[in-house]
């Protein structure tokens, strides 16, 4: 078994030369951040990922949670390891000071964040979703729902949950029944089912806010009659003590493929005449206040795939370096060494590598940007990086999650048979990261936020200004006058043609054509999040390039080693992507119902 | 009553260490380092006798290079009040860095020093030893717990076969052992306002100490591997190998 160890030195490369670091701590608001402050906390960080969080992994996966009639127990050491958590002040890291978090911008938290998610993406959606039903609550909610809620919620003392999904309501929001009936005293009665509830019901905390998307009496049908309610498990008094339980149970839990840790919650409220909620901010606009969490969520789950392939790539390579197996091509010693050498084993090993710092740098970029608009004094850089922000959102979201699939799938392969053997702890990576594509919205939902929404409605202005972005840095390496910098802006130019080419083509096609469009969105989203990691990889080596003479000259030998791998081996992909988009929608189109 | 508490930063205990392949040591360039972990159980044990009202301050003390900073700045991440770092890019020996802490005690007027009972470094397990001979103070090595009272501590020590409580006047050196406690890890909160603590930087010379290493590493070497055993047939068999094989007998 390997230890999960935070690859720091590459965290805050991506921090500082990709997502702007320096300037970041340099926005109003951070004037208690530092960038040696920021190397402090990520080794702490590192440190409690590495001793408390990683060895929860394989305890959760086996143990799984407990059901006995609505109570859930977590596996052994998740509750201890969750109060350190908490007492350390790690769960409301990202949180605003107003509330009793550190304020910290989100690029650092970004980078804190993975760890957790490397470490262990169950325990790590506790955090996750009460953080993001935190942030509902502070943008949308009375000052008194945030003087009773928040300060806990934020310490950790008690967590959140997202009460969205519905059996009949999945993808499809607007189908949503649950009810909330007026009580007249300016609280609401909630009824329905609610399934798919991540830490809806466990033993770490005492008590559990349930954010939860209803229909009022006189709502109008489909999405725009959707409100948000609070419903507490147990009542909360006027002194802050807790109070009687709510009417609401957790139904059963379901038997999954992965994340074995986290209880995944059927919720019922209501059995008995009604949970009581409280209405968060004005009715019928609960779906509306969902999304404006949206990037912070999608964001976060496109860095559990950065998380979980970095934690498998980390497994494989110890195997691959003490696992001893045959003679290696070519090696004149005929000495048995260990798998390491051989060249495919290298092959996964450097994809795994190449993927996973790709993802990591389009993931902290984003964070950069999403800094940047918030805290920048200059409302046309604030704008800029909004733009950025959003037409991104769905590729970290999208694109890294897909990587990890392929890459956890190499994490198996690396093992040979042990890695089919759960025992070696490979194959729980691959179980644990399926999920990542579907839920916050599956990869389909975000192509099609991003051909739509963000390229085509728009005209592809975001696209095309990105895109002159990608080519000034393909300019510049050019320029330099060093050989592998210039093939990696070779390669990049292959991209930008591709993704180019398919924009236009979306454009073109976007109204007149919507299902060739929509049948190209997934590789669509591939393509822009290949060319967009190209991009950074290149500007990553440019920056590797100038410090190979420094004392850590390996680390930035090997960065553009990888960089060179990826535009060798990933970014010539663009080209197939490209071309299934602009000419092969008409083979996905062209059966017949019956046919299939 | 003020503890000194003196802090290592070394190569982290996760890494595989390298030896260098001119035999010279071992590699150190691009590898994780952290403080030494029994230097982390002293900084605990400081902090719990201030958080105890035993102690009024906690002063932390590394003798390195400038980046021994971040090890102080752990130091006060865990509790310790401020931080002191005597900075030479000189490699240091144990002896030097017990007169740089006499110095620091001379000035400072501890009435305890609270030191890992070794470095996992080089594990020389010197340092406490040579101060308190330098201060001319009682040492209490490898405690297991200590209690502190009145101008006097009372410290369990692991011996062989057993543990043994002692009894010393202060002021004293303490040295811990693995069991002394479990360090906490250190609050998000406490980091940050760890940056805010005063550290503050001296040279060895302004101290008045000579650092120039007094021993030469003549060669650093992997341990040997061992060789694959062989199952005997019987007793006969292995009495024979040891007689004629091995030549033990």
């Amino acid at each position: 078994m390997s230890t999960y160890v935070a690859p720091v030195k590459d965290m805050l490369f991506a921090m500082n030369e990709l997502a702007g670091l320096q300037e970041i701590v340099g926005l109003p608001g951070n004037e208690d951040v530092s960038s040696d402050l920021v190397e402090a906390i990520l080794d702490e960080a590192g440190k409690f990922a590495s001793e408390v969080v990683d060895p929860l992994n394989k305890v959760g996966d086996k143990q799984g949670n407990k059901w006995n009639n609505g109570v859930v127990t977590t596996a052994d050491g998740f509750k201890e390891a969750y109060a350190t958590f908490c007492e350390t002040g790690w769960n409301g890291m990202p949180a605003s000071t107003e509330f009793g978090g550190q304020g910290l911008p989100v690029t650092v938290s970004t980078a804190v964040l993975e760890m957790w998610k490397s470490a262990s993406i169950s325990f790590s959606l506790c955090q996750m979703l009460t953080l993001g039903a935190v942030e509902a609550i502070a943008h949308h909610g009375s000052d008194e729902l945030k003087a009773t809620f928040l300060p806990n919620m934020v310490s950790g003392k008690w967590t959140g949950t997202m009460n969205l999904t519905e059996p009949q309501a999945g993808s499809d929001l607007a189908a949503i029944r649950s009810k909330a009936e007026p009580r007249g005293d300016g609280s609401y009665a909630i009824s329905g089912t609610k399934i798919f509830i991540t830490w809806g019901e466990h033993d770490m905390a005492e008590n559990i806010i349930h954010l939860v998307l209803a229909r009022l009496p006189d709502a109008p049908p489909g999405v725009k009659g959707i409100s948000l309610f609070i419903a507490p498990k147990f009542l909360v008094n006027a002194d802050g003590s807790l109070g009687e339980r709510n009417d609401l149970i957790c139904a059963s839990i379901e038997h999954k493929m992965g994340i074995h840790g986290s209880a995944t919650a059927v919720m019922s409220f209501g059995d008995n005449g009604g949970a009581i909620g409280y209405l968060v901010g004005e009715p019928n606009r609960g779906l509306e206040y969902m999304f404006t969490m949206m990037n912070h969520a999608r964001l976060n789950v496109g860095l559990e795939g950065v998380g979980v392939s970095e934690r498998s790539y980390q497994h494989a390579l110890a195997y691959a370096r003490e696992r001893i197996q045959g003679k290696i091509i070519g090696d004149k010693s005929g000495e048995k060494k260990p798998i390491l050498h051989h060249p495919d084993v290298r092959r996964m090993l450097m994809d795994m590598k190449s993927r996973t710092e790709a993802g990591r740098a389009i993931a902290y970029y984003v964070a950069g940007c999403m800094d940047r608009a918030h805290s920048h004094p200059d409302a046309d850089v604030r704008a800029a990086n909004q733009r950025r922000l959003e037409l991104l959102t769905p590729v970290v979201k999208g694109w890294c999650t897909e990587n990890a699939q392929g890459i956890t799938w190499n994490g198996v392969q690396v093992h040979g048979g042990m890695g089919f053997i759960e025992e070696t702890g490979a194959a729980q990576y691959m179980r644990d990261a399926r999920i990542i594509t579907i839920y916050e919205g599956t990869t389909a939902i975000q192509a099609n936020d991003l051909i739509g929404r963000k390229t085509a409605k728009e005209g592809g202005k975001s696209m095309q200004q990105l895109l002159a972005d990608i080519a000034e840095t393909g300019s510049a390496l050019r320029a330099s006058g060093n050989a592998q910098l210039k093939a990696i802006a070779e390669a990049l130019g292959d991209g930008i043609a591709a993704l180019d080419e398919a924009t236009n083509w979306l454009i073109a096609n976007y109204d007149a054509n919507p299902q060739a469009a929509a049948a190209g969105s997934v590789p669509f989203l591939k393509l822009t999040g290949i060319v967009v990691g190209g991009w950074l990889m290149a500007r990553s080596a440019a920056v590797a390039a100038e410090r190979l003479d420094a004392a850590d000259g390996d680390f930035y030998k090997a960065k553009i080693a990888t960089a060179s791998y990826f535009a060798q081996h990933v970014i010539p992909e663009a080209n197939s992507y490209r071309d299934a988009i602009v000419g092969g929608a008409e083979s996905v189109l062209a059966l017949e119902e019956a046919l299939f | 009553m003020k503890i000194l508490v003196p802090v290592k930063r070394v190569v982290d205990y996760n890494v595989k260490v390298r030896v260098k392949s001119d035999g010279s040591g071992v590699d150190t360039a691009n590898v994780k380092m952290s403080m030494n972990p029994f230097d982390e159980i002293a900084v605990e044990e400081a902090v719990r006798l201030k958080e105890a009202g035993v102690a009024t301050e906690v002063v932390a003390v590394s003798c390195g290079v400038g980046a021994c900073q971040e090890t102080l700045r752990t130091a006060m991440a865990i509790g310790a009040d401020r931080g002191i770092l005597v900075e030479t890019d000189v490699d240091l020996q144990p002896l030097a860095v017990a007169k740089l802490l006499k110095a620091l005690c001379d000035k400072e007027q501890p009435q305890v020093v609270i030191c890992g009972k070794q470095a996992i470094d080089d594990d020389a397990n010197q340092t406490g030893q040579m101060l308190s001979a330098l201060m001319g103070w009682p040492q209490a090595t490898f405690a297991s717990k200590v209690a502190v009272s009145a101008g006097k501590a009372t410290v369990t020590r692991e011996i062989d076969g057993g543990l043994e409580t002692l009894e010393i006047s202060l002021p004293a050196v303490v040295s811990t052992d693995l069991r002394l406690n479990e360090p906490r890890y250190a609050t998000l909160p406490n980091i940050m306002k760890a940056k805010k603590k005063p550290l503050e930087t001296v040279k060895p010379a302004d101290l008045g100490v000579d650092v120039t290493p007094r021993l030469t590493t003549i060669k650093v070497a992997e341990p040997a591997k061992r060789s694959a055993g062989v199952m005997v047939a019987d007793v006969a068999q292995l009495v024979e190998k040891l007689k004629n094989e091995a030549k033990v007998l």
